[in-house]
């Protein structure tokens, strides 16, 4: 932490240097172009070349440092002294840092409290020869650096050159972080399908992920046949959220952009995307607690004694309400690039209001409402909250809305809560579920994305 | 026969005794919320004479074009005080159905706005919501005549099915004139309809104008005075929300009374 100061204070300094140096390059008042750079251009050239290394081994070491010095701490020690196994090792080493932290009252093994001055000793030196190299390296950079500048020198190209290469590793630590999840997600998945045929598990019509936890129980073989999972996500997410959704979404967008005045919508439309904001556990209970019931009453009064508490209609009505915002404003965006001439042009031939909406306005705009469509039931097939809470476990092919049905995500959840042994095909099949919801949602937003695009350009 | 040339701000006289306006207009104010866009204007015009309005951008033109069939009810704040008749029926009041008022006028925009259908849709758009076609062959046969009479029917003959953004603009500029006229209005309301074209297509929407002529009342804004005088019979010169000027075209192009007039025709205006 003090070296981090001390190299960051350091590099204020060669800023201020830097800056101070730029700015006598040239009189005061100079005409353009004389000096190639501003000032502060400069300085920060200079600050640049002396903080980047400095930075590099403060954080090389911060992040290898502790395991070196433990290395060297155990081979320091006698042998007799050490531990035997590399997880001994491991409980031998956090034992010395208490110690030396003080966290620790008393050593529980007396070996440790002898390591003990051997790593603070080392710490230290340690952490001193960083901070030493660190200013070195600091004041040999900020040296050349400043030996480099000129009037001619092109200081503002190369601080521009560094913010670009600053943000393009930002946002490749972003990419890499999603490729990273989706390659240990196909390696899982593989080890998977070792266990489980690939045919069995996208085809299979029995879904009851229970294997034998010992070798001589019985009845437990498992069976991961996961088509009625694909069949209670599509189900729920795909159909009844989007009979909600899409009714309710395009009316809402058509009012907001036709007929709502300008003042109302510009009230209404934020009200309307405030649904996207809440919590989906919130929806979720509120979608176990108030609206399962109801419909299993409404079950129960139109003659399906069986309606149980937990039902597909209850969690897709609720994520259909979810989802509306998300529709509507996918389609509100479609609307309004449709060209206010064309709408004009409808009314100028005496089309009323609904006609045009109708017969030329969601025609024109269909493409984009497609597009938005396609990206929320991407959504819909993905939310879990809601259906945790509200569809119930039962792995079944079932077409009545008010049978409990369970989906992809409900069960990667069940799957992987509770006690499991990581290698278990109960729980690898988590990871192939949760590919499958990848790449289907994956290929839906490509298309989707494709789709609104050309649209779009279609009106451009 | 002499120019006949009207003050401004005064009801214009019948240009010629024998004819009866199609739609009259008198002492029109029109106002965007509190600015006023249209200043005191009177203006006649019949279905024997194409009028061609002009004047500098900004002065009125689209406003007062648009006082015609009620457009102006479609943009927020706008308002319209004074009396316009069509056939000698007041048009303004709001009990009045604007859509069977924009049957009788039909517009046509300054960008061609064909709707996003096929070409065929397109002409059956207006036939369709007026219910003027009694079966299917009836409608093809007012599609036809409408493409015809636009001059269109032989490049699309083929291509009915084709969307209508496919066509080049011209043609799209005459698929709008046939959309206009097929519900066969009385007036037709063009506002610059070729600023958006080139020269070749330029000169068959003019041909066509003039073939429209007799039997619809046209109206033309233009910038372009050589297509002002080679179109019209008539011509209204507008400069900052007032009529300036109303005459006959031969008379407003080389022999106008206002000396605003002069300036703007000759290119002397600003
Ligand atoms: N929707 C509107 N809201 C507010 N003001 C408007 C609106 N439309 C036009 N105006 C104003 O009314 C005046 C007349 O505009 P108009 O479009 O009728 O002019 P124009 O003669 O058609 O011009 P141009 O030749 O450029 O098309 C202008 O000052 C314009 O700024
Ligand atoms: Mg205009």
């Amino acid at each position: 932490m003090l070296a981090l100061a001390v190299i960051l204070l350091l590099g204020g300094l060669a800023f201020l240097i830097g800056r101070w140096r730029g700015a006598a390059l040239a009189p005061a008042g100079g005409r353009i172009g004389a000096v190639h750079s501003r000032p502060v251009y400069h300085g920060a050239y200079v600050a640049l070349l002396a903080l980047a290394p400095a930075l590099l081994v403060l954080a090389a070491w911060g992040l290898f440092g502790g395991a070196v010095i433990d290395e060297r701490v155990l081979s320091a020690l006698p042998t007799d002294a050490r531990p035997l196994t590399p997880l001994d090792s491991g409980a031998f080493m956090n034992e010395v840092h208490g110690l030396a932290n003080g966290d620790f009252a008393a050593a529980f093994n007396p070996d440790t409290a002898r390591a003990v001055p051997i790593y603070q000793q080392m710490r230290r030196e340690g952490d001193l020869a960083t901070l030493l190299l660190a200013v070195a390296l600091l004041l040999a950079g900020g040296l050349w650096a400043i030996s480099q500048l000129k009037p001619a020198f092109r200081a503002r190209n190369r601080v521009e050159a560094a913010v670009w290469l600053a943000l393009l590793l930002a946002s490749i630590v972003a990419i890499l972080t999603t490729f990273g999840i989706l390659l240990s997600l196909v390696f899982e998945s593989l080890r998977f399908f070792e266990l489980v045929p690939l045919s069995d598990f996208l085809f299979g019509l029995k879904w009851s992920p229970q294997t034998a936890l010992r070798a001589d129980q019985v009845g437990a073989s498992g069976a991961f046949g996961a088509l009625p999972l694909f069949w209670g996500t599509i189900f729920i997410g795909a159909i009844i959220a989007m009979l909600v959704a899409i009714p309710l979404g395009l009316m809402a967008a058509i009012y907001l952009t036709q007929y709502a005045r300008p003042r109302v919508r510009r009230v209404l439309k934020p009200v309307l995307e405030l649904l996207a904001g809440i919590p989906t556990v919130v929806y979720g209970f509120f979608a176990a607690l108030t609206v399962a019931p109801a419909v299993r009453q409404l079950g129960v009064a139109l003659g399906y004694a069986d309606a149980s508490a937990e039902s597909a209609l209850a969690a897709g009505l609720v994520m259909g309400v979810m989802i509306i915002p998300f529709v509507s404003s996918m389609a509100d965006d479609a609307l309004m690039a449709v060209p206010d001439a064309v709408r004009d042009g409808s009314y100028a031939m005496g089309a009323t209001r609904s006609e045009t909406v109708r017969m030329v306005l969601v025609p024109a705009a269909l493409p984009g409402i497609v597009g938005g469509v396609l990206l929320a039931i991407s959504r819909a097939i993905g939310e879990t909250m809601i259906v945790v809470m509200a569809a119930g476990m039962a792995a079944r092919l079932t077409l009545n809305p008010f049978d409990s049905v369970t989906t992809v995500t409900t069960q990667i959840v069940a799957l992987l809560t509770g006690d499991q042994e990581f290698d278990s095909a109960k729980t690898l099949s988590a990871f192939a579920l949760g590919l499958v919801l990848f790449v289907i949602t994956f290929l839906l937003n490509i298309y989707a994305l494709r789709v609104v695009k050309t649209y779009r350009e279609a009106y451009e | 026969m002499n120019a006949i040339n009207f003050p401004a701000n005064q009801p214009p006289d019948r240009i010629s005794a024998s004819i009866v306006p199609k739609m009259t207009a008198r002492n029109i104010d029109v106002f965007y919320g509190a600015k006023q866009a249209i200043r005191n204007v009177s203006i006649d015009f019949s279905r024997e004479h194409v009028t061609a309005f002009i004047g500098p951008s900004g002065c009125g033109k689209s406003t007062i074009l648009r006082c015609f069939n009620r457009m102006n009810d479609t943009i927020e704040g706008a308002r319209v005080t004074g009396e316009i008749r069509l056939d000698g029926v007041d048009i303004t009041s709001p009990a009045l159905d604007v859509v069977q008022l924009r049957a009788r006028v039909g517009m046509v925009f300054q960008k061609p706005n064909p709707f996003p259908k096929s070409i065929y849709e397109n002409i059956a758009y207006g036939p369709r919501i007026h219910g003027l076609a009694a079966s299917r062959a009836d409608l093809d046969g007012v599609v036809e005549s409408a493409l015809r009479r636009a001059g269109l029917w032989d490049e699309v003959k083929d291509r009915l099915k084709d969307s209508g953004t496919t066509l080049s603009g011209g043609q799209q500029q005459r698929l709008c004139i046939a959309r206009a006229i097929a519900v066969d209005p009385e007036v037709i309301l063009m506002d610059e309809p070729c600023s958006a074209l080139d020269p070749v297509a330029t000169a068959k929407i003019e041909e066509l104008i003039d073939d429209l002529r007799g039997r619809y009342a046209i109206v033309i804004v233009t910038h372009n005075m050589q297509q002002a005088a080679r179109v019209s019979q008539r011509t209204a010169f507008f400069h900052n929300g007032a009529m300036v000027e109303y005459g006959e075209t031969s008379m407003i192009f080389t022999n106008p009374v206002q000396a605003r007039t002069k300036d703007y025709i000759t290119g002397r205006y600003g």
